[in-house]
């Protein structure tokens, strides 16, 4: 396994600044999500560490050595797409033990052998390996398209969205298993997606990713809990961080269209007009609250309840544990975490407190 | 304002049952969705009370009357695909007042319908487009004006968010759900995705392998999940589910020794008429285990995952079946550490292994 870096990556494509600057690194060991809408640059920028694409400008470095002169197939890089892209014809085992049957590496056929179980252990697919792999279900295909991918060692894992034709169960379930096999082989990953869950649970460090540009790179938490722009603030979190355009009364910040005035954080400097965004769970329902407004939608989910609370003419979403017994209609006090309320400015930006 | 029932409403392609005989309720003004994995039968349970597909046998009625036989446009009913289904060389408006002109509905009335709906959707903006020049989300906003321009008796939807992306679905999901509440037309909501179904449904029918898993409201099918497919189905992750044998109040588990202590009032039930050592499945949602160092179930953690404002511990309790514990944020959690925990006495459902049926409480005196 590697540790992998990017120096100053441009990339254009006819009339698109595909990647713009783009500068990061994959830590031994790490696993590394690049997050961000359809046509962020995440996609081109894992093609550009494959070598299936060329940067115009900026470096690539495996442990410290450019691989910008090597072929794909000389970079040693492992690759699981969405598609998956098996042999239809070969049965499971085969499947697994081509990457290992190439000419280049010489394996013996008991060691292949040796790989292929343990892989297929690891994957939870030892019964299917005699099948072929046109007869498998979605998730075992996908299953069977990373147990290719680890099956030998490379020096590093790059995957591309490997969960979006899942459905949502085997989705979540292969997430965890994916996880702790990284975990527990320390390999090092880059983890492609556009869903911020996949990337907030999977990730050691996420980078978002917007137009060709990094606009942050964390760890989950700190993407989660200090997001540098209210375009990252909306993408991470469901459901969706309240956002509201808000502006100074003194020293009391006042919710634009809203009942809710809150003391101004001391520390702070705010501009007159700014935007507060307040994760839902922060708004917390209390018989003895401060705040009052209004229930119009109540969605309970199970393990927790959205409550769409209107304040003036806004509506805030609060996130409640376990079902709610607030009806429509009802009056809601609720308390709000002001430690926890992100101010960001009218261009998006973060502000500093 | 409608009442629907459905009479041992059957559908069979040829010898293929698509919906086994069902019954089906649905009161004026409810929201009722029909949840479950594709080909379970929901949407030709939809498209059978649309009258867009026949029955093979059984009644349907609307407010008292036989409509089995009626023509789709005779129903009163409006339908709401997933595709956006709007005519792409008119725009937005002519689009909404579409139903009106075919109706030959005065000028007056058609503006006077079309205006309501519009601020009701919040769409005045997007009037003069046409849908190609429509976001996704205006798109299907305008789809929906155009049924809601009509004063349908009740409204059958297919998967209307299925083709929009996460983010947008939420804010369209509740913002259908608000427009329920503020007209109450009964509707009829197919989907796979029981976020979706849990987060709008008055009642959820869970459907699977052409029948009716379960009725009931949120809280019942999360709650009391009627047998194994609906505890997996519902919630994500699902309820934890764990076989074991049932002797003497306790289940012993495969793997890892763990003994369970059945609650009390459980004990006469699963008791009940069973041999000794017969195999019983305990049901939990991650929610309802707490971490706790004298916990009497112990297992080894297989992952952790951070999903914003809380977190869940996947933990291995023998060689085959990974549990779920939902936990606070911040505590980290090695791989391999073995931790203990128990399971909240409120909230421990049962089941039987070999019907999949829930164990039914006994009810107190």
């Amino acid at each position: 396994m590697s540790h992998v870096e990017l120096q100053n990556i441009c990339k254009n494509f006819p009339g698109v600044k595909a990647l713009d600057d783009i500068s990061f690194d994959v830590k031994d060991g790490e696993f590394f999500v690049l997050l961000g809408p359809t046509g962020a640059g995440k996609t081109t920028t894992l093609r550009t560490i494959a070598g299936l694409e060329h940067q115009d400008s900026g470096a690539i470095l495996f442990d410290g050595e450019s691989v910008d002169h090597l072929t794909p197939s000389d970079r040693d890089v492992a690759l699981v797409f969405q598609q998956y892209s098996l042999y239809p014809t070969m049965s499971v085992y085969d499947n697994l033990a081509f990457p290992l049957r190439s000419p280049l590496r010489r394996t013996s056929a008991e060691e292949i052998r040796k790989k292929v179980e343990e892989t297929a252990e690891k994957l939870r697919i030892s019964h299917l390996l005699k099948r072929k792999t046109a007869h498998l279900s979605g998730g075992e295909m996908q299953r069977v398209s990373i147990g290719r991918a680890i099956v030998r060692s490379p020096r590093i894992f790059l995957m591309d969205e490997p969960l979006s034709n899942l459905d949502a169960k085997l989705r979540e379930a292969l997430r965890v298993e994916l996880q702790h096999l990284q975990k527990t082989q320390s390999s090092t990953t880059l983890f492609v997606t556009h869903d911020q869950i996949e990337a907030l649970t999977m990730a050691d460090r996420i980078a978002v990713l917007n137009q060709g540009r990094i606009i942050q790179v964390g760890t989950p938490e700190a993407i989660y809990d200090q997001p540098a722009s209210t375009f990252i603030a909306q993408l991470v979190g469901s459901p969706r961080i309240n956002l509201s355009k808000s502006h100074l009364e003194g020293n009391i910040v006042s919710i634009t269209e809203s009942e809710v005035h809150i003391p101004c954080p001391l520390e702070s400097k705010l501009p007159s007009d700014f935007l507060v965004g307040i994760r839902p769970e922060s708004i917390k329902p209390d018989l003895n609250g401060k705040f009052c407004g209004q229930l119009v939608l109540a969605e309970p989910l199970g393990v927790e309840t959205i409550l769409h609370i209107q304040s003036g003419q806004r509506i805030l979403l609060s996130l409640v544990p376990g079902i709610s017994s607030y009806r429509i209609g009802d009056d809601v006090k609720f308390d709000i975490a002001v430690e926890h309320i992100h101010y960001f400015g009218l261009d998006g930006d973060r502000l500093q407190s | 304002m409608a009442t629907i029932e459905l009479r041992q409403v059957e559908k069979k392609f040829g010898d293929l049952h698509a919906v086994k005989p069902l019954d089906l309720t649905i009161n004026d003004g409810e929201f009722i969705v029909l949840l479950g994995p594709s080909g379970c039968g929901k949407t030709t349970t939809l498209r059978m009370i649309s009258g867009l597909e026949t029955v093979s046998g059984g009644t349907i009625w609307l407010n008292g009357r036989n409509v089995t036989w009626l023509h789709p446009s005779d129903r009163d009913i409006a339908f709401v695909f997933q595709f956006y289904a709007l005519y792409p060389h008119l725009t937005a408006r002519q689009n909404i007042a579409f139903p009106l002109q075919a109706q030959g509905e005065s000028r007056a009335k058609i503006d006077e319908r079309v205006n309501e709906v519009v601020k009701l959707l919040k769409i005045e903006h997007v009037l003069k487009a046409h849908p190609g020049q429509l976001s996704g989300g205006d798109q299907q906003r305008v789809a929906l004006a155009r049924s809601l321009v009509r004063r349908p008796a009740a409204f059958l939807m297919d998967e209307p968010l299925g083709a929009l992306d996460a983010d947008f679905r939420e804010v369209m999901r509740s913002e259908i759900k608000r427009l329920h509440v503020l007209q109450n037309a009964t509707t009829v909501y197919v989907t796979h995705d029981q976020i979706e179904a849990m987060a709008m449904g008055d009642r959820i029918v869970v459907m699977s392998e052409a029948t009716i898993q379960q009725i009931g409201t949120p809280t019942v099918v999360y709650n009391d999940p009627s047998n194994l497919f609906v505890a997996r189905f519902i919630g994500s992750p699902g309820m934890n589910l764990i076989n074991g044998k049932y002797a003497d109040g306790i289940i012993h588990m495969a793997g890892m020794d763990n003994r369970y202590v059945v609650p009390q009032e459980w004990q006469n039930v699963l008791g009940k008429g069973l041999n000794t050592g017969r195999e019983i499945v305990i049901g939990f949602r991650p929610e309802s285990a707490q971490i706790n160092d004298h916990g009497e179930l112990v297992g080894k953690v297989y992952a952790s995952e951070m999903q914003g404002s809380s977190a869940v511990l996947h933990l291995t309790i023998n060689e085959k079946d990974i549990i779920h514990i939902r936990t606070d944020r911040l505590i980290p959690y090695p791989i391999d550490t073995l931790v203990h925990f128990d399971i909240n006495p409120r909230m421990v459902r049962f089941f039987d292994a070999e019907t999949e049926l829930a164990f039914k409480p006994e009810v107190s005196q």
